[in-house]
């Protein structure tokens, strides 16, 4: 996604030429054109002001729009408790809100995740940037695409009906005598990791053949061999864009929500045991919404905690990833 | 490319090591290479077999599978109510984002100065691009569902999809404006025609195979989209909608609730229902490529 600035073209003329009411019609169009591009920005504060609204009333009783109207707040979790404990069930006869173990859930799925698709990912780009002929190129990366374009839907059925089954389930019984259940944490890690395959390896890819030309020569030239060209050029030169493609895969695994669910279940435990069943923050949103769960009470607005929670640490990320993005096209101008 | 050197030359590098460190590196990233493929060819292998089994050894009869909705019971199940709600969740999604969509990318490319209102537009839609799909979700749930009363229906869901694909489109359809060269625009100027007549008459003409490409596109990404709906309540309804304030259940939906079902049956339903998305996807993107190719070499 460039962000360049378009600049206008040929509108120098302006007045003199065309009627009084072509020129209304076109001050109206753009004034209709202008509100449409507002809507973007408005969806942004929409979305911050649900989600903070919401979670205001889990940590204070009532939320922001009640107290402006004069509600007054009391504390009903702390946020100490909410970030420092280590049992998570809102929806308990005795509630506890530490939501430790569901943000740990996301951080293991991630990192398993990044495991995965990030030295896999890399080894692609270099392979599809340095190395392959056009006619693999040609076939290899429409492939990758369609790889991006399954529903996450579909990993999540790939999961619980090959994954877990057939590859995890065998190998935890035989190696560690554990009998696993439907869901593992080491699934989700790995259905996860195939998802963002495709996105580390295109962004990178796209940043590797960026690397201009004279410095692969210029290390020819001194008697490089492909193996030191690839690593020790152009790898380094375009470090920064496939950086930006690393946050993007784990900004992508952290909101991941349909693979996981189905892969690593439902049960918040404070574990890193593989083939432990584990919950992630948007598998715990989605049992909370198959519940039948009523507006007002405490596990509903523990929802938007959690979903506040989630956002702030995906922006943090997409805002990573465009400074790397940004470095790098300086870099390359 | 070889690099051959003189051995004579260079007699104190051990080149034999360099080749096989070439050969090794090589044969590793191509093994990296073929990962992905491998495990697409594994997940494609996978709901086809599932899918076979489930007509041949769970008899699961197509033509019931197409003319019944969703059922608790799973020898009643079928797929139609989820078809339907889907389908209709597309139609509305392209009423509710498209003309927002392409008048934003109009603004954008055509009328936007360089401010930092344009800037501060454009950034937020890359991070809006970025937003996990199950926050639209929650928006839906509290501004629509809840906020303003609707309730779980079909029109909540489809709000919350067309939020989430209007940045898709946008950009999409900037790309496209972008590609009508500037001569077309200066000659619509030369005639005396004022911008809104230039980009009605000439510019959008031309842009507009690929604005359709695009929305193609983001509306196969809509259609796969399960996280949003399942936040704004469409799950475990089996009657099949009749407009858009109906409960409904779609078919991503439907297809995550029979794969949670403990009972095979169900797991082979999701099979035949991934089978029924997938080739939906299949059209969509074949119809985006058509149009593209069709109209690759107009101007």
């Amino acid at each position: 996604m460039s962000t360049e600035s378009h600049h206008e073209s040929g509108s120098g003329i302006s007045g003199g030429g065309p009627a009084e009411a072509d020129n209304a019609a076109d001050r109206r169009a753009r004034r209709i054109l202008f509100g449409c591009a507002a809507i973007t920005v408005l969806t942004t504060l929409a979305i911050f002001f649900v989600l903070i609204d919401n979670a205001a009333s889990y940590f204070f009783g009532a939320k922001v729009t009640e107290m402006l109207m004069g509600a007054n707040p009391e504390r009903t979790v702390t946020f100490t408790e909410f970030f420092t404990g280590t049992r998570w069930a809102p929806d308990h006869a005795t509630p506890a809100h530490g939501v430790l173990p569901i943000v740990f859930g996301t951080l293991a799925i991630t990192v398993g995740a990044a495991f995965v698709s990030i030295p896999i990912g890399t080894a692609t780009a270099i392979y599809l940037s340095e190395y392959a002929p056009a006619s693999v190129r040609s076939k290899l990366k429409p492939t990758l695409e369609i790889l991006a374009g399954i529903p996450t839907i579909v990993y999540g059925y790939f999961a619980i009906a090959f994954i877990n089954p057939v590859l995890v389930a065998p190998i935890a019984s035989a190696l560690f005598g554990i009998n696993m259940g439907r869901y593992s944490l080491l699934s989700g890690m790995l259905v996860v990791g195939i998802m963002t395959i495709p996105m580390v390896s295109s962004i990178s890819e796209d940043a590797m053949s960026a690397v201009p030309d004279e410095l692969r020569n210029g290390a020819y030239a001194l008697g490089a061999t492909k193996f030191d060209v690839s690593t020790r050029i152009v790898l380094p030169a375009s470090i920064s864009g496939v950086f930006a493609s690393y946050i993007l895969a784990v900004s992508r695994a952290i909101g991941e929500t349909m693979a996981v669910t189905l892969a690593a279940g439902f049960t918040a435990n404070l574990t890193a045991n593989p083939f432990a069943e584990i919950m992630t923050m948007t598998a715990y949103m989605v049992k909370m919404a198959r519940g039948t769960t009523a507006v007002g009470t405490v596990e509903y607005q523990s929802l938007f905690a959690v979903g506040l929670l989630l956002f702030v640490m995906t922006l943090t990320m997409n805002l990573l990833n465009d400074w790397f993005k940004r470095r790098f096209q300086e870099e390359y101008r | 490319m070889s690099t051959d050197t003189d051995t004579d030359l260079f007699s104190d590098v051990d080149l034999g090591w360099e080749h096989l460190k070439n050969r090794l590196f090589l044969g590793v990233i191509f093994a990296a290479s073929m990962f992905g493929v491998v495990m697409l060819a594994l997940l494609l292998f996978d709901v086809a077999t599932d899918f076979y089994v489930g007509l041949t050894e769970y008899n699961i009869s197509l033509v019931d599978f197409f003319t019944r909705d969703g059922s608790r019971r799973e020898e009643l199940s079928g797929f139609r109510g989820a078809i339907v709600a889907s389908v209709m969740l597309m139609v509305l999604v392209t009423i509710l984002s498209f003309f927002v969509g392409v008048g934003s990318a109009i603004y954008l490319e055509e009328y936007a100065p360089d401010n930092r209102i344009t800037r501060l537009i454009e950034a937020n839609l890359a991070n809006l691009a970025g937003v996990p799909s199950i926050v639209y979700g929650l928006l839906g749930l509290a501004a629509f569902v809840n906020g303003i009363g609707m309730g779980p229906i079909l029109l909540a869901g489809a709000i919350a999809l067309a939020l989430l694909v209007m940045p898709i489109i946008i950009v999409s359809a900037q790309e496209a404006l972008r590609s009508v060269p500037d001569g077309v625009r200066n000659g619509s100027y030369a005639t005396g025609a004022t911008k809104w007549q230039t980009i009605r008459r000439v510019v959008l003409p031309a842009a507009i195979p690929g604005i359709m490409t695009g929305t193609i596109l983001a509306l196969a990404r809509a259609i796969g989209e399960t996280a949003p709906l399942i936040m704004v309540g469409a799950i475990f309804i089996n009657r099949m909608p009749y407009g858009p304030f109906d409960r409904f259940s779609a078919m991503p939906t439907t297809i995550y609730n029979w794969a949670n079902e403990p009972s095979q049956h169900f797991i082979h339903l999701a099979a035949v229902g991934i089978v029924v998305l997938l080739t939906f996807l299949f059209v969509m993107n074949a119809v985006a490529m058509y149009i593209r190719h069709r109209y690759e070499t107009e101007i």
